[in-house]
Parts: C-alpha cells; sequence; structure tokens
C-alpha cells in the first residue's frame, strides 16, 4: 500500500472514527458519505463519530492460508465483531488461542501492526480485537 | 420471500434471446495454453457449434475477473478480438468484470444487447488463466473480490469470509458440519462424469471433513480449485435462429443481476445472501416460473457453504433445511433436484471469468440432451446461479430448450 492510500485512513485505523447519519441516527463502520437508508436527506451531512473500542465476537474463522503479508502470524483467528455502538467490523483477534473463542465473546479494540509495506517500506498499524 | 423491488416493463418490449451455439475448454491447469489462446479455442467452439461464420458477429462481450492484477495484462476485450481474427473489421468488443461473476455479467449484457435491438448476433466469452498467477499471489489476487481497505486488508480473505458465513449458519441453524460438506461430494460425483471438469475424482462426506484446512471450519474440499479455462456462448434473435436451425434451441427466458454490500460486516445477515434472493425472485418472475419448474441447478459452489444457502436463497429449501434434504438424496443426477451436473465449480473448476458463461455451455448441453453420462433425463428448465465475492452481487440465468 503507498503511503497516500495508508495515511488517508489514519483516523479510522487509528481511532476507530466512522460516521453517523444525522437523518436515521445510524452509525458506520468504515466511513460512508452517503446513508444507504436515508440517501439524499445525508448527503453532505454525515457526521464524524468515534467508537467504542468494545464488541461481541459475531462471527470467526482460524486461517491456515499462506498469504505473503500475514505469513508469520498464521494460523491467525479473523473476526467479525458487532460493536456495542452497532456497526460490525472485521478483524484479527489477538491475544487468545481459536480454541476459547465463541460466537458471542466480549472483546476490545486495540492499537496493532498489522503489515509492512517492505521490508524498508511503511509499517501499516490498526485495529486488532483481544478478549475482555 | 421478501417483496422483490422488480421492475419489469421492459420485458414485453424485448426481443427473444437465444443461445445458438456454446463450447468451452476443459477447465484446469493449461501450462501450454496463454488466456488468448483458451479465449480463442472456447469461442471458435461456440462459433462452429452455432453453424454461423464469424462474420455474422456483430459484438464481442468477454468476462474476466483477474487479467489485470494477476498477469498484469488489461484491455482484454480488444486482445481477444484481435486473436479471434474479428479486430480487422473493427469489432465492438468489451470486457465485462464481476469478479467470479463476471462471464455471467458479460452474458447478462450481451443478452441486454439483443434484447434491446442494438446487435443482433453476439459472442459472450469468460476467461481467465490463474496458474499464470504465482502462487503465493493467488489468494490475494482473489480477495480483490472482497473489501481491500477493511477485510482484506485487515487479514481476510474470501475463504475467510466463507468460514465465517459457515460458523455462524451453523450458529444460528444448529446445522451439522456434516451438511456442508455435500456439496462438493456431489459436485465431484458429476465431475467425475464431465470431460470438461478438472477433477474426476469422487469424495465422500469424511475427506471432506478430514481434507486440510483452509480456514476453519471449512477444508480444501470445501474450496473449489484454481483453475483456467474458457467458455462461449453464440446468442441471437429467435428470428435469426429459426432461420439457422431445427432444434437445439436455447431460449434465454430471465437474466437478472442484483447487488448487495460488498463486505459481510455491513450486512444485517451473512446466512443468506440478499443478492441472489432479489435476482432470483426477479427471474422467476421474468420466466413466469417457480423453483418446483427447474429442471436442474448449476450452483456457485465456489466454497461448500455458498452453495448450500444459494439452495435456500433460490426457493428450493426453507432456510436452515438444505442440509436435511442433502442427506435425504436431493442433488444426485436422479433426484427431484439434480445439482451441478457439470461437476459445479468445485469439480468442474473455477476459472473465475469463464465459470458463469461455463455454466450456461452446460444447460446447453444439458437441455439439448447431450450431456453423455451426466444427462440429467428429460430437462426443460435450467436455473443458473453465478456470485461475485461472498454473495456482493448474483447473476441468475433461466433457459428453456425450444
Amino acid at each position: 500500500m503507498t503511503i497516500p492510500r495508508f495515511w488517508r485512513e489514519f483516523e479510522h485505523r487509528y481511532r476507530l472514527i466512522g460516521t453517523k447519519c444525522p437523518s436515521c441516527g445510524r452509525v458506520y463502520f468504515p466511513p460512508r458519505d452517503v446513508c444507504p437508508y436515508c440517501h439524499r436527506e445525508s448527503v453532505g451531512k454525515m457526521q464524524k463519530y468515534e467508537l467504542k473500542n468494545t464488541g461481541k465476537i459475531y462471527s470467526f474463522t482460524v486461517v491456515y492460508q499462506d498469504i505473503p503479508d500475514f505469513k508469520e502470524l498464521k494460523p491467525y483467528i479473523m473476526a467479525i465483531v458487532e460493536m456495542d455502538d452497532g456497526p460490525k467490523i472485521t478483524g484479527q483477534i489477538v491475544d487468545a488461542s481459536p480454541e476459547e473463542i465463541k460466537i458471542g465473546m466480549p472483546v476490545k479494540a486495540v492499537f496493532r501492526r498489522i503489515r509492512e509495506e517492505s521490508p524498508s517500506g511503511i509499517i501499516e498499524y490498526g485495529y486488532k480485537f483481544v478478549p475482555i | 420471500m421478501q417483496n422483490s423491488r422488480v421492475k419489469l416493463r421492459w420485458v414485453s418490449k424485448m426481443r427473444d434471446v437465444v443461445i445458438i451455439g456454446a463450447g468451452q475448454t476443459k477447465f484446469g491447469e493449461h501450462w501450454e495454453k496463454s488466456l488468448r489462446e483458451l479465449a480463442v479455442e472456447a469461442g471458435l467452439r461456440a462459433i462452429e457449434d452455432a453453424g454461423i461464420y464469424s462474420k455474422d458477429i456483430d459484438a464481442i462481450y468477454g468476462g474476466n475477473m483477474s487479467a489485470g492484477s494477476s498477469t498484469f495484462q488489461d484491455n482484454i476485450g480488444t486482445l481477444i478480438a484481435d486473436f479471434t481474427g474479428l479486430a480487422i473489421n473493427n469489432i465492438p468488443a468489451i470486457r465485462v468484470e464481476n469478479g467470479s461473476a463476471s462471464g455471467a455479467a458479460a452474458l447478462h449484457e450481451g443478452f441486454i444487447a439483443v434484447a434491446s435491438g442494438i446487435y443482433d448476433t453476439v459472442l459472450v466469452g469468460g476467461v481467465e488463466k490463474l496458474t499464470d498467477v504465482p502462487m503465493e499471489n493467488i489468494t490475494d489476487v482473489i480477495s480483490g473480490e472482497i473489501d481491500r481497505e477493511w477485510e482484506a486488508f485487515n487479514g481476510s480473505t474470501l475463504a475467510a469470509s466463507a468460514a465465517m458465513i459457515a460458523r455462524r449458519y451453523m450458529y444460528e441453524y444448529n446445522a451439522k458440519r456434516e451438511h456442508i460438506a455435500y456439496i462438493p461430494v456431489i459436485s465431484h460425483r458429476h465431475g467425475s462424469l464431465n470431460p470438461y471438469a478438472h477433477y474426476k475424482n469422487t469424495i465422500k462426506i469424511e475427506d471432506v471433513l478430514n481434507s486440510t484446512i483452509v480456514a476453519d471450519p471449512l477444508t480444501m474440499l470445501d474450496c473449489a480449485p484454481i483453475s483456467d479455462g474458457a467458455s462461449a456462448v453464440i446468442l441471437t434473435t429467435m428470428e435469426n435462429a429459426k432461420k439457422l436451425k431445427n432444434d437445439g434451441i436455447v431460449r434465454i427466458k430471465a437474466s437478472t443481476l442484483a447487488s448487495d454490500f460488498i463486505s459481510l460486516h455491513s450486512r444485517d445477515n451473512i446466512t443468506s445472501f440478499r443478492s441472489t434472493i432479489e435476482a432470483s425472485r426477479k427471474a422467476y418472475k421474468m420466466a413466469k416460473l417457480e423453483p418446483k419448474d427447474i429442471s436442474f441447478v448449476e450452483l456457485h459452489d465456489a466454497y461448500s457453504i455458498f452453495g448450500m444457502i444459494a439452495l435456500e436463497d433460490l426457493g428450493f429449501f426453507r432456510k436452515g433445511e438444505a442440509g436435511k434434504y442433502l442427506e435425504e438424496g436431493y442433488g444426485n443426477l436422479d433426484s427431484k433436484l439434480p445439482i451441478n451436473p457439470s461437476g459445479g465449480l468445485k469439480a468442474k473448476g473455477h476459472p473465475l471469468g469463464a465459470t458463469g458463461v461455463g455454466q450456461v455451455v452446460e444447460s446447453v448441453f444439458q437441455l439439448r440432451k447431450q450431456a453423455d453420462k451426466r444427462q440429467v433425463s428429460d430437462p426443460r428448465y435450467a436455473l443458473t446461479h453465478s456470485m461475485s465475492g461472498a454473495g456482493g452481487s448474483s447473476i441468475i440465468h433461466i433457459l428453456e430448450v425450444v
């Protein structure tokens, strides 16, 4: 990922900044410029919204595939987390072993290293989740 | 059944579109053939089958998902026009990209073009050359179908998406892991009878369960293989077709496409594909048919769970009940609902862009009763289901032999 492509998402990846539709009150992560339910009512009015970092596991898997970016982590736990603020987020579960993970388990988002561009490139950080 | 937002005002005004030719390469590893050679081979077979000359073709629609990201070759429409020998006549040629459903999307576009009267006869093809992609990149190329920034960036893959769907499905419906393994078993049984299939071996439920884990709970045998291949059909108007042939004309009764949120996390429910529900409801309405009228179905079983959920979303079984029916023997060639007589994506193979057109090629062979050992007895209506990503879009075709 080039620096601009990563840089422009800093606040979303680092601080879980999503958007909220002022018309219906739904919260979105990742951020959206248009609310899929309110359409024109929401255009130009979507507000930044910082999500609380807590949620529950909605579903998960343990990935055994060979992906260059995540080779050293294999196998790793991938999950969809339903945040207490509403939206669901896809992220890894860390500091836990696969056997203890269950649907419905409470987790919180933490700031972690995700991948690196290349041995001499930027290190890309973002959110992962840990059991509470 | 949700109320479909179907607008079909135009149906009464459009022309009848039929398939007069179908052909494909074998799906599998074609180390000896390039992308363009595969596409030309399939295209020529379809033209020959139709009994027309290449000068009779007004336009080319070609489905391809990954040539750019996998081999740095773009402008596929022009490339294929060139090497089929048609660029010399300046034929209009367009590449259509819609993830794994690229081929079916190309067919949808070709259908619209002929139905509307813009073109009379079009060549619709699909091609993918995945063995030219370095092995370490292949998962990443396929993950181009999901949200790169908010799913793949964090480590998710298409297989991981399928696995999370499977886990949630088992949780919500109390489904057994074994139930999810039926589709690959059926696909392999039928694929073993298909000379075009990538894999000819039959497998058992235990083989699926005990295979190498890809993304828990899914194993290697829950996942379609990485295949090369190409497929093509010739579309024209009913009027033209009747001048050429007396029998074996296959009418496209319905061609529909529907989308959904690309990422799983944006959907309220991941155990059902809204895109499949919407596209199929629209298709049944367009064809004036119901699920019970369908003679056989070609499913998008890129992952076993996708095929299983699709059976429910297409209206064949109620939610959570597909496993029970599969256990009872539904899906076999001699059952009430034969599934994937071709071998499906799992055994026939899954050359992304070629897959959707390949399902239709198989359906044409079946409806004309040219499917030899894998022939479904007396089929009347075929339904093909193609999907991009983890249900990001679905494309349905209903075909009828006339």
